[in-house]
């Protein structure tokens, strides 16, 4: 480092702040903080960008939305409503869209950023359950993740239901359906949220405050949180040479990071402002004011409701009356069970698999999804199970196009949600197994070279060459899981108290399911080198070369 | 933060070894012309630039910004200047607006996103450096120190051997956790007996909905028609709508099988039921004419019009309520009492007519 001064602008701000905070010394670490490279690490970026674009636009379209449900008709430029009667929301939408230059676009680009800030929400979770990146010492930025995922849910439901058009308007009826349908207090909740009867005049001025101020704020404190813990706590990196989990490889913070991200940021906002563009979203004006005793057919919620939409689609009739009590499963329980199956689970996942692998290490390096066969499949079927709920929204779509009965259709996915996600199960197990054993593969006998070599017997073979130490690094970066402390038996064969229990079976299974059919890859790949033509020993013919004499070439048979 | 910083060094040894692959992935490049290449390894240095190729790469950038630069303005130019932004021809005036708007938008962020993108990956000099995290748990000894404070404060603040103030502290914040529960009470009316009433009562005309007429028998004796009815005074009243909200179905008689107790309930096949869902309160407004069944496009709830609206498939529990209908002195058709039991979803006091 050389001793000059940056230029007297940089120089006198900094000056001015580090007299008043310090700031030199605080930003002298962070200036070069390393950030590890993979392209599935931007996913959570996309979300953060597509945040900030919501905030940005959302702003702009408050200056002109009325959160009102007072009667008034339509005299804009839109001719095919004039003087139809309507809500000021409504009205107030229409005016943004059809009024105010630029006002279409802002609507659109804010639409799309919300599907896309979902949208990339999910895969960002989905990569970092798949690689364990939730595990110690990140369980509670995964906690404070699902959070976000959540609220980011319930803030897209309520912004596409506050134009009170007649498809938003329809999404809130389900809803307030589903929140009556509430045991014990379910009217009550009901009367208090609406102000009254349904549709009343209450809601969308109360969902509008909720929408614009409360869960923005609490998103924006969360995003905050979860940044900082990310900061502090460095980010995870996979396996490969020199990495390790004392260390971070990759480019500095400033300059390079930063103006990466400046330029993702920019890609980002490309793209959403593209599809604002071009892609129609959520056009209001085709479906009309909100009225409760008009429907179209074919109505849809925003994709991320879908799997929310699709359960209550294909769950059977089942209610419950009981000395004078009704209890709706047919409601409650597609309301309820998927969302809090996969929430709760993911919540606690973290910890189950610590419990039951006694795994309490730190991990910096994450894991390859194929290392964690267990977690995978787990991980799979969840995904399956959301994803054949997320079609079962769709069956009239499918039916209609697919020219199949609707009702054969509903009892499909009545039966897939079950079946799907068992087989999504035990296919990717094997898959993860299989990859094992390929890698195992790998750095026992090498890669095939594409050299094909004659013997002097006439026999055709294969070379095989070690794998490149890049590759190797990738393979031997799989961490084993320690063993379980719990003794099952004592020396004298008695299964010990905290094994005997149900919580120690469940334990002790768990582990099992955890660890069995683990392939291990340690042990088999020291001192090889690895050019030129090897030793004649190694190419005897019709066989391959057992892995354990680590450095040879491996030769197979073709 | 005290992270040391070493410059990554690659070995010369895997610089001068022949390539190898993975079959199934293409082939490592054997030209670095792309990446920027080493550097002499000099003071401070990253690495170290081709000049031509630097200077293509920086025109290149430079470029995109450029563009950015244009479509900044043409967005202004667009804005300020262009007349076609609204207008009474519909929505083209505001289409071609969003095109043009939200076209030169993208090109902004898109030139910039290109520009930087070129900045970062051919004219940056900074290498891959290996940083040494640092251990996140404290040292044992500040833990150990933090203990001894913990303990001497509480120890100090008397809170640990003062049981009486410690109780009467938690007693007076008790009620505090409630307040803002009990603030929310206001919000609205308790819902009593409303979700079981609806406006229709012995005598009320059924009129159309939209146009508010009344109808007579003869009006709408198409069989296999159908039209959304509400209570005759309801036309603007969303919250009765959400209720009262009938659909009139007019089915052969013969066909009809009537449920005891409501066999004067329809006039000549005419027949009304409730157009609420019993599901989650979707308006069931899809109709079969020739099987007679109604279907809710929501979750696709199926009730026969014939069996008194009888669920046969999807996830309604419970048929249509249905309104008994009469003809008044005039001839017009009109209820001849309220619902006989709530309509719309199911809720927990349903069954408990006084509750």
């Amino acid at each position: 480092m050389t001793t000059q001064a940056p230029p007297k602008a940089v120089d006198g701000a900094i000056g001015f702040l580090d007299e008043r905070f310090g700031t030199a010394g605080f930003l002298r670490g962070k200036m070069k903080k390393v950030f590890p490279d993979h392209w599935s690490f931007m996913l959570g970026e996309i979300a953060l960008y597509s945040f900030i674009i919501l905030l940005a636009t959302g702003t702009f379209l408050t200056l002109w939305f009325k959160p009102s449900m007072s009667e008034v008709v339509y005299n804009g430029h839109y001719t095919k409503l004039y003087g139809v009667h309507m809500s000021e929301a409504y009205n107030s939408t229409l005016r943004i869209s059809f009024d105010v230059r630029g006002g279409l676009l802002m609507r659109q680009i804010h639409h799309w950023a919300a599907v896309l800030f979902v949208a990339s929400l999910t895969v960002h979770m989905l990569r970092v359950f798949f690689t364990g990146a939730y595990r110690k010492p990140r369980e509670v930025n995964w906690l404070i993740g699902l959070g976000l995922f959540t609220l980011a849910l319930l803030e897209g439901l309520f912004g596409y239901s506050l134009p009170d058009d007649l498809l938003s308007g329809t999404g809130l009826r389900i809803t307030q359906g589903v929140m009556q349908s509430i045991p014990l207090v379910g009217t009550y909740l009901f009367y208090f949220a609406f102000g009254g009867d349904f549709p009343g005049h209450d809601f969308i001025p109360r969902l509008y405050t909720v929408h614009v101020l409360l869960i923005p704020g609490i998103l924006l404190a969360l995003v905050g949180a979860h940044f900082m813990i990310l900061w502090h706590q460095g980010h995870t990196q996979f396996p490969g040479k020199n990495r390790a989990e004392k260390n971070v490889i990759g480019k500095p913070f400033y300059p390079v990071f930063m103006i990466k991200a400046g330029a993702f940021f920019m890609f980002t906002f490309a793209v959403i402002a593209l599809l604002g563009t071009f892609a129609q979203i959520n056009p209001i004006w085709l479906f009309g004011p909100y009225t409760p005793d008009a429907i179209t057919a074919g109505s849809q919620p925003d994709y991320y409701m879908g799997f929310l939409e699709g359960a209550l689609r294909i769950m059977p009739n089942w209610e419950t009356n009981l000395w004078g009590h009704t209890v709706s499963w047919n409601v409650l329980v597609p309301a309820l069970v998927p969302l809090g199956l996969i929430m709760t689970g993911a919540a606690l996942w973290p910890f189950i698999e610590q419990w039951a692998t006694g795994d309490k290490r730190i991990h910096h390096i994450a894991d390859r999804p194929r290392n964690a066969p267990f977690r995978t499949a787990v991980g799979m079927t969840a995904v399956t199970f959301y994803g054949l709920l997320w079609l079962a929204g769709g069956n009239d779509v499918i039916a209609d196009k697919f020219h199949v009965s609707l009702y054969a259709t509903t009892w499909f996915f009545r039966v897939a949600v079950f079946v799907g996600p068992a087989i999504a199960y035990f296919v990717t197990k094997r898959i993860c197994l299989g990859l094992q054993n390929k890698d195992a593969d790998i750095l026992h006998h090498g890669v095939e070279s594409g050299v094909i070599m004659r013997l002097p017997s006439g026999e055709f073979i294969e070379v095989h060459e070690p794998a490149r130490d890049e590759d190797k690094a990738v393979l031997t970066g799989k961490v084993p899981l320690p063993e379980l402390a719990i003794e099952d038996e004592d020396e004298n064969g008695i299964p010990s108290p905290s094994a005997r229990g149900p919580l120690g079976k469940l334990r002790k299974n768990l582990n099992q399911a955890f660890t069995a059919d683990d392939v291990p890859v340690n042990g088999h790949d020291e001192g090889h080198d690895d050019t030129g033509p090897h030793a004649e020993e190694d190419l005897q013919p019709g066989g391959v070369e057992p892995g354990g004499t680590g450095g040879s070439r491996a030769i197979s048979h073709h | 933060m005290s992270e040391t910083n070493e410059t990554h060094e690659a070995s010369s040894e895997e610089e001068e070894r022949a390539p190898k692959r993975v079959i199934g992935t293409p082939p490592q490049v054997q030209s670095h012309d792309l990446l920027p290449s080493e550097g002499d390894g000099g003071e401070g240095s990253g690495y170290k630039l081709d000049p031509v190729k630097a200077r293509k790469a920086e025109r290149a950038a430079a470029f995109f910004f450029f563009l950015t630069f244009v479509a900044g303005i043409a967005f202004i130019v667009f804005y300020a200047v262009w007349p076609g932004h609204v207008g009474n021809d519909d929505i083209v005036r505001a289409m071609h607006s969003n095109y043009a708007l939200g076209t030169s938008l993208t090109v902004i962020f898109l030139g910039m996103a290109v520009g930087m993108t070129i900045w970062v990956r051919h004219l940056m000099t900074t290498k891959e450096i290996i940083q040494e995290r640092h251990e996140l748990a404290s040292p044992a000894e500040d833990r150990q120190v933090f203990n001894e404070y913990f303990l001497q404060g509480a120890e100090e603040s008397g809170i640990t051997k003062r049981p009486l103030l410690r109780r009467s502290l938690l007693l007076a914040s008790a009620p505090l956790g409630l307040l803002p529960i009990l603030l929310l009470r206001d919000l609205g009316p308790l819902p009593k007996t409303k979700l079981r009433h609806t406006s229709w009562k012995k005598g009320t005309r059924l009129v159309v909905d939209g146009t508010g007429q009344p109808l007579k028998p003869s009006d709408f004796n198409s069989p296999g028609g159908i039209i959304t009815v509400i209570p005759e005074g309801a036309e603007d009243n969303l919250d009765e709508l959400a209720k009262a909200t009938v659909l009139l179905i007019n089915v052969p008689e013969d066909q009809l099988k009537v449920k005891k107790g409501r066999e004067n309930w329809n006039v000549g096949g005419i027949i009304a039921y409730s157009k609420i869902c019993t599901h989650v309160g979707c308006p069931a407004a899809l109709y079969e004419q020739t099987t007679h069944h109604i279907l809710c496009p929501c979750h696709q709830s199926t009730f026969d019009a014939l069996d008194g609206a009888k669920v046969i498939f999807g996830p309604a529990a419970r048929p249509l309520p249905q309104l008994p209908l009469g003809v008044d002195s005039e001839g017009y058709l009109i209820a001849m009492s309220d619902f006989h039991e709530p309509v719309g979803p199911s809720f927990w006091e349903r069954g408990r007519p006084k509750a």
